[in-house]
């Protein structure tokens, strides 16, 4: 089953036939995926959590504080939403690079998503400097904490994501993510796809909701 | 330091927990002492607030909580029939992850005082109160919590994904259940503390408003998200010991578990209700009458699962042939005081009886009934009863009865009188009584009992210390039910020579048993020739069973192999000759890693970094952790993986060949 292909000394050394790195589950799926799925159950509660506080805490601050949509750039943040969205689709185009054993090809793919995620992260960046000089941080008010912890932690989260693709590129670049272990990019796309998801929701409640 | 065997870890977590239960009771003592008296001078109301704030938080997340999960990171793996946990690397991390938590936190008696808040931290007093105390208490617990999540998600992957062929989900013993369902309670209710713990973070450490009154902040927010976390986590306290009692009586009554599928949805249906209780932690707090009506009667309906379950304990022993050992007892005494417990819980949730009874000595009462008289009681009897098969040897059945009767008759010494004191107003969390309330005799009464119970675990400790010299015992001491009886004792470090195939619920029992015309057991006169093999050895031959295989990679792959090759006909693993066995069967046991230690030891550092705000130390222990998680995955033994933890440690399980084939 294991096509040979430059990279594939590593496959062979592992290789039993089908490449499949596991024993029969009883589930039928790896252990990584499913420990993946519980993990994002996990998160869904993280950022259920925050997002509650968020809302909680939305308009609660005394008159004449700054309010969210006086800082709100929303065709700016517009664009880098789009970035991220783009993003999910060229991680899509990685994994069914690697599937089809095109590494040159899925290499590209996983750097352009890291681009595009740290252009994201970039843009987060200094829309909190801008924030900032307009008087609105962590300690100014409720809003300014509540909107920092959430969408903090999701950038956080982003930027893990841009580790675990980068760190992709690097094993690629050394051969070792052969065909066989097409799973690995799977899994960092569903975790990348569902931060994407995150901040659909986020980019609704807190800058386009009034 | 390096192994990342399943049962190794399981016990290092169990000895762990045991440990900080005798540091537990010993501030549980110096409690006593403080108020065995009125205006006793014994601690000052400083000393006291630490010592009763590390109770609680040793109690919960340094002694129940490990102590399940070693019991489950144990047995988990045996019952369903796996090789080992889904991911072994990623389970050591867990272990020293909660190590490097428990001692950070402890580290702070030593380092300007410990944690004075409550177990609960109630914001926003949490965030006032000055020096590092509490400091302590948050990171301690962020620590605690990655230790957690990661065997949550660990043993939930084990149990959904390596059951053996055949094990399906209503054929899988209860406790392999119950221990299920909390680590879905822990899945899903860690982040939510998690998230509390970061907002307190943030106002005490960066000057954020989450718990600042002053800029407008919510004064409920804190208990909204502390006990959204802390009501699942007393499910997650108890619902493995309901799952060890479980396991004991059908045992020691030599009947099937009555109601198996009654048992497992009513331990899902608390799994699920658990979640819409929080907030009758709150009644008194103003939060109104729509809100305290709705979880007034959620409380009470979550009470028809439980109450379940007793029911169902009690008809499992009905008519039941009864064995009184210890293991017994100890499910007996779970099973009564937690009724105990229950029924005060039921109190509780009547709003105008909770709002008298809130913050007195009778909700502490109330918890103790349930955490002490339940989880404690169960985990002990989960010990007593599985003793031999961690170790080989029976611990005294005469010693177990003098700690089971003193440990009851001081446990209702203790928190019996709680009741009283509650009812008459005596408020918890305080450090001394005047005379002349009515309260010393009662109070005296619980300090003796208190010492009752230190002395109860003492007889545990010897009971243990003499087990080392008693002769092994079989494999199967107490005529049990499930697959963890079917192997040698200790099992060998690959479990099963030969992973079994399950064709019923009790399927061990099954083997041994079958029914006459009338209904009753006999002992099968055609038993499958493994059996037999096992039933007839003695425990002898566990010595030579356990040998072979060394930790170390390419060697314990080729010693495995070899003992599979040649024992797997007789399910021995250390005969030779017998080929019956098919070759396929290849066993590779991971090899042992150093990064889970190493990695986890980044963690204080970085809580340490960050608590006295030192930066160049949290970049260190930021660093650390990055670095050592790099060097985890990318570690020649196994193929590489992503550094996020959750991944990196991929399925050593996997029958592929490493150079033997």
């Amino acid at each position: 089953m294991a096509a040979p292909t430059k990279t594939e000394e590593h496959g062979a050394a592992h290789g039993d036939a089908g490449g499949a790195n596991h024993p029969p589950s009883t589930t039928g799926l790896s252990n990584e995926k499913v420990a993946m799925w519980a993990f994002l159950g996990s998160e869904c509660l993280l950022f259920g959590a925050l997002i509650s506080v968020y809302l909680l805490y939305k308009g609660q601050d005394p008159e004449g504080a700054i309010t969210p949509h006086d800082v709100y750039d929303i065709p700016f943040t517009s664009v880098s939403t789009f970035v991220l969205l783009m993003s999910s689709l060229t991680m899509v185009l990685a994994l069914a690079a690697i599937q089809r054993g095109e590494h040159r090809r899925c290499r590209v793919w996983l750097l352009t998503t890291a681009a595009l995620g740290a252009t994201f992260v970039g843009g987060q960046a200094y829309e909190f400097t801008v924030f900032i000089q307009e008087g609105v941080t962590l300690s100014s008010s409720l809003f300014g904490s509540s909107f920092y912890a959430l969408t903090g932690f999701h950038g956080v989260h982003v930027t893990l994501g841009v580790l675990m693709l980068l760190s992709l590129y690097s094993l690629s670049m050394k051969g070792k993510l052969p065909k066989e272990r097409a799973e690995s990019v799977e899994l960092v796309g569903l975790y990348w796809h569902f931060v994407d998801i995150v901040w659909i929701v986020l980019f609704t409640l807190v800058y386009l909701i009034k | 330091m390096t192994t990342v065997d399943h049962k190794k870890i399981g016990i290092m977590y169990s000895v762990t927990a045991f440990i900080f239960f005798i540091i537990g009771g010993v501030e549980a003592l110096m409690l006593r002492v403080q108020l065995g008296t009125p205006d006793s001078t014994f601690l000052s109301a400083e000393a006291y607030n630490q010592i009763f704030t590390m109770h609680g938080t040793t109690m919960i997340f340094l002694v129940v909580m490990p102590l399940s999960a070693g019991l489950a990171n144990y047995l988990l793996p045996l019952m369903v029939g796996a090789r080992d946990v889904a991911f072994p690397r990623l389970n050591a991390f867990g272990f020293w992850v909660f190590l490097a938590g428990g001692l950070f936190m402890y580290s702070s008696f030593f380092l300007g005082g410990a944690p004075n808040g409550g177990w609960f931290g109630y914001a926003p007093l949490s965030r006032l109160t000055p020096g590092h105390n509490m400091d302590y208490w948050v990171f301690g617990l962020q620590i605690l919590g990655i230790a957690s999540l990661t065997g949550a998600i660990n043993l939930i992957v084990t149990v959904i994904n390596l059951r053996a062929p055949g094990m399906t989900l209503f054929r899988m013993p209860i406790f392999v259940w119950m221990s299920l369902v909390a680590q879905f309670l822990l899945l899903f209710a860690l982040p939510v503390i998690t998230v509390a713990l970061f907002l307190l973070m943030f106002d005490r450490q960066f000057g954020a408003n989450f718990f600042n009154a002053q800029a407008g902040a919510d004064p409920l927010l804190w208990q909204h998200l502390f006990w959204l976390f802390g009501h699942p986590e007393v499910y997650i306290l108890i619902l493995p010991a309901m799952g060890v009692v479980s396991e004991i009586l059908p045992v020691f009554s030599r009947k099937p578990l009555f109601g198996y599928q009654v048992m497992v949805i009513s331990g899902i249906a608390i799994g699920f209700i658990g979640w819409g209780v929080w907030a009758h932690h709150m009644f008194a707090t103003g939060i109104g009458p729509v809100a305290t009506s709705a979880f007034s009667a959620s409380t009470m309906f979550i009470a028809v699962p439980t109450g379940v379950k007793i029911f169902n304990w009690l008809s499992t022993m009905w008519k039941g042939k009864i064995r009184a050992t210890s293991p017994m007892l100890f499910a007996v005494g779970f099973v009564t005081m937690f009724t105990i417990g229950g029924l005060s819980g039921v109190t509780h949730a009547i709003v105008p009886h909770d709002t008298q009874q809130t913050d007195t000595y009778y909700i502490v009462a109330h918890f103790h009934y349930v955490l002490f008289g339940g989880s404690i009681f169960g985990l002990f009897g989960g010990i007593y009863y599985w003793w031999p098969k961690f170790t080989g040897k029976l611990l005294s059945e005469t010693l177990g009865k003098w700690q089971f009767w003193l440990m009851l008759a001081g446990f209702n010494l203790t928190f019996g009188p709680f009741h009283i004191l509650g009812l008459q107003g005596m408020p918890r969390r305080v450090y001394t009584y005047p005379d002349g309330m009515g309260w010393n005799f009662w109070n005296m009464a619980a300090t003796v009992g208190s010492f009752m119970i230190a002395l109860a675990v003492l007889v545990f400790m010897v009971n243990v210390w003499k087990a080392r010299k008693s002769p092994l015992v079989p494999e199967d001491p107490w005529d049990s039910r499930t697959l963890e009886w079917s192997i040698p004792s200790p099992p060998p470090e690959y479990n099963f020579a030969k992973i079994p195939v399950v064709t019923a619920r009790d399927d061990w029992w099954h083997q041994k048993y079958e029914e006459d015309e009338n209904g009753r057991a006999v002992r099968r006169k055609e038993m499958a020739p493994d059996v037999v093999a096992l039933l007839g050895r003695r425990s002898s031959a566990v010595a030579v069973a356990d040998g072979p295989p060394p930790p170390g990679g390419e060697g314990a792959g080729d010693e495995a192999t070899t003992g599979t090759g040649s024992g797997e006909g007789d399910d021995t693993g250390d005969h030779t000759g017998d080929h019956t066995g098919d070759h396929t069967e290849h066993i590779h046991m991971p090899s042992p890693s150093y990064w889970p230690l190493v990695s986890s030891l980044g963690l204080p550092v970085l809580s340490y970094g960050l608590i006295y705000q030192y930066l160049p130390v949290s970049v260190l222990g930021g660093l650390w952790i990055l670095g050592s998680l790099y060097a985890w995955a990318l570690e020649p033994s196994t193929a590489p993986e992503e550094p996020e933890p959750e991944l990196s440690s991929s399925t050593e399980l996997a029958p592929v060949s490493q150079g033997t084939d």
